[in-house]
């Protein structure tokens, strides 16, 4: 388990650069979200929902076709079956309840694939609460089938038309609409990224996953972890949370997988920690892409959920501080671990767990040892490019 | 002229907000020399940012574009030596950390001082981490911040950066970002009064959402004058005679 410092450092990074007009905000969610997140009756709804509304406990499979290819055994940690597909609703539930704590009656969120859009989306109607949905232009043509999803629920969908019009803009119109709207509207950011207290609170909302793993593995192995865990990270929260567990306990290896579009070296690449260097976007310091003017840069993955110049400030500590490693893959790697997971275990994973199941040719993994990977979503939000990428 | 002068001589005061390098790359010394020409007490040149998440539409058009057309902050700070042999009124900056960092604190406040810089105003730098990690570079060098205030700031809070200030304090006249017109309400003239009644040691200059003549007479009324920024990155979007438009528009501002 890590925490951050009181004033949201790990280690370096993190922190809250914030502008004044959302220091209130902020500052009022640090002093209370702690207290929220531990007290029973918060505790109970979110439990209770997580249950029988996403559908959790998540299984932890044996994939016994993957493991005999690799002669190793491989664990799925099955985050694709949660309701609206995949991890993003653990965050999301977790958050909508904190807003209705808070007396919040709006709700907003940014969103790249859309996948957290139709996550926050979801909980809104659930809650029957106002819900605006930012999303960059370019991605709200690259992803219709999810924007009507949104719509559908409820929400209203409203482009980010400033700068490159993609994930980073959507976040910046979030934040800008939190500015706007600072007393009723609680603002549900996506991944362990953003100003201190979000890291703290999405890794915590969903460090159930690697408890889970944690609890499960112990079930099914009589062993009291995995030698290995592995995720995929683009914001770093399905990492982060199946992770959390195991972060003082150095005998588990931790593994990210960054993606690395095109190539590490093609400049066409949303790896921020091989690729990137250190300074601060939306609110936190971390590693993040941009160019020798302090601009940040658009990074490019075939994944959009990938697609983002920065990560949580909690992976660049780990980072730093030796204790994960994160290894790129780029777009090509991924297909062929989509494709190769889909016939070898009939699942078909989301092109961000794709990443992750790609590590598995990117280490050496021992006979007899125990590789946890976290799929963290289905891949049917995906089909156009598998349908364009393999011909089918 | 030192900011200080300024405060203490005059009332009423117009500072005129601009983005460097827009709407051409070398604007920036001419936009300067028409601000001085048409009167405008101090200026703040505004460092373009990617993601600049203070401001609206208008700052954020003028920062992809003054980008687009090549601007970076090693070539502010040329653009403004030159400017310091061209004008004489007193230059603050505005813009966002992650350029700062990036080309270095030490190196940006040290250009600072070459440039005859006073003041910066970064948003995105709150208080707290200004005073646990960059003071000492700013004050060695006579360099200091501009913190801001909002309708949500506190009154202790607003105490503390006021006793924290060298220049002023920049107050944000609604919660929003720059360039919406500030409504003309109860809650914000009750907003006006709790700062005015506080009796600051700093002077105080009203920003965000101050667009025309009655905009700027009514902040006067509580404050030592109003930033415009928005209203004149509009104004002079296409203009083909920068300093005509620019008289014109102080002008219509003061009234």
């Amino acid at each position: 388990m890590i925490y951050p410092d009181s004033k949201g450092f790990y280690g370096e990074f993190g922190g809250a650069f914030i502008p004044e007009m959302l220091l209130p905000n902020i500052e009022r969610l640090k002093s209370c979200y702690n207290e929220i997140l531990s007290s029973d009756g918060y505790k109970q709804k979110l439990s209770s929902l997580l249950n029988d509304y996403a559908g959790r406990p998540t299984p932890l499979y044996e994939a016994s076709n993957l493991s005999s290819f690799y002669n190793t055994n491989v664990w799925l940690k099955r985050e694709d079956l949660n309701h609206t597909g995949s991890h993003k609703i653990n965050n999301t539930i977790g958050q909508i309840l904190l807003a209705k704590e808070l007396g919040r009656t709006r709700i907003i969120a940014e969103t790249g694939a859309g996948q957290h859009g139709v996550a926050t989306a979801t909980v809104a109607a659930l809650m029957n609460m106002e819900c605006v949905v930012y999303m960059g232009e370019v991605d709200i043509e690259r992803q219709a089938p999810n924007v009507a999803r949104m719509k559908m629920l409820g929400a209203e969908v409203r482009p980010a038309v400033s700068g490159s019009r993609t994930l980073k803009d959507a976040t910046n119109e979030a934040l800008r609409d939190w500015i706007n709207n600072p007393t009723d509207t609680f603002y549900i950011i996506g991944s362990v990224v953003g100003p201190h207290p979000y890291p703290d609170i999405v890794t915590r909302l969903q460090s159930v996953i690697g408890i889970e793993i944690e609890e499960h593995f112990r079930l099914k192995t009589g062993k009291d972890y995995p030698d290995y865990v592995l995720s995929c990270v683009g914001g770093g929260s399905n990492a982060a949370g199946s992770f959390f567990p195991f972060i003082n306990n150095d005998n588990v290896t931790l593994l990210g997988a960054e993606a690395a579009g095109l190539g590490e070296k093609s400049g066409k690449t949303a790896a921020s920690m091989a690729c990137g260097d250190k300074g601060v976007i939306h609110g936190s310091f971390t590693y993040l892409m941009q160019n020798d003017d302090g601009q940040i840069t658009e990074p490019y993955s075939l994944s959009a959920g990938l697609d983002y110049p920065g990560v949580g400030p909690l992976h660049s500590f780990l980072k730093v501080s030796n204790r994960a490693q994160y290894i790129p893959v780029s777009d090509k790697e991924a297909l062929d671990a989509a494709l190769q997971l889909t016939r070898l275990e009939g699942i078909v994973p989301a092109l961000e767990s794709a990443h992750a199941l790609a590590l598995l040719n990117k280490r050496e993994f021992l006979h007899g040892e125990n590789v946890v990977i976290t799929v963290s979503g289905r891949g049917d939000k995906d089909m156009q490019t598998y349908m364009r990428e393999f011909n089918l | 002229m030192r900011l200080t002068n300024i405060f203490n001589n005059k009332s009423d005061l117009l500072s005129v907000y601009f983005t460097a390098g827009f709407p051409e790359l070398n604007s920036t010394i001419s936009v300067l020399e028409a601000l001085e020409n048409a009167g405008v007490d101090f200026v703040e040149v505004g460092m373009p940012f990617s993601d600049p998440v203070a401001d609206g539409p208008t700052i954020q058009g003028s920062s992809t574009h003054a980008l687009n057309n090549g601007i970076s902050l090693k070539l502010l700070f040329e653009q403004l030596e030159e400017a310091k042999k061209r004008v004489s009124f007193p230059l603050i900056l505005m813009g966002y950390f992650n350029p700062i960092l990036k080309f270095g604190v030490e190196r940006f406040v040290e250009r600072c001082v070459e440039c005859d810089i006073q003041g910066v105003i970064l948003p995105d730098m709150p208080y707290e981490i200004y005073d646990e990690k960059y003071r000492h570079i700013f004050e060695k060098r006579g360099v200091f911040p501009i913190f801001l205030i909002t309708p949500q700031t506190t009154d202790e809070r607003i105490k503390l950066l006021d006793e924290n200030s060298s220049l002023f304090l920049y107050m944000v006249s609604s919660s929003s970002v720059t360039g919406k017109s500030s409504g003309n309400n109860m809650q914000q003239l009750a907003y006006f009064k709790r700062v005015a009644e506080m009796k600051l040691k700093s002077p105080v200059m009203t920003g965000f959402g101050i667009s025309d003549n009655k905009s700027f007479k009514r902040v006067c009324g509580y404050t030592n004058g109003a930033i415009i920024g928005s209203a004149y990155v509009s104004a002079i979007k296409n203009s083909v005679d920068i300093e005509s438009d620019t008289l014109s528009f102080v002008k219509r501002i003061r009234g």
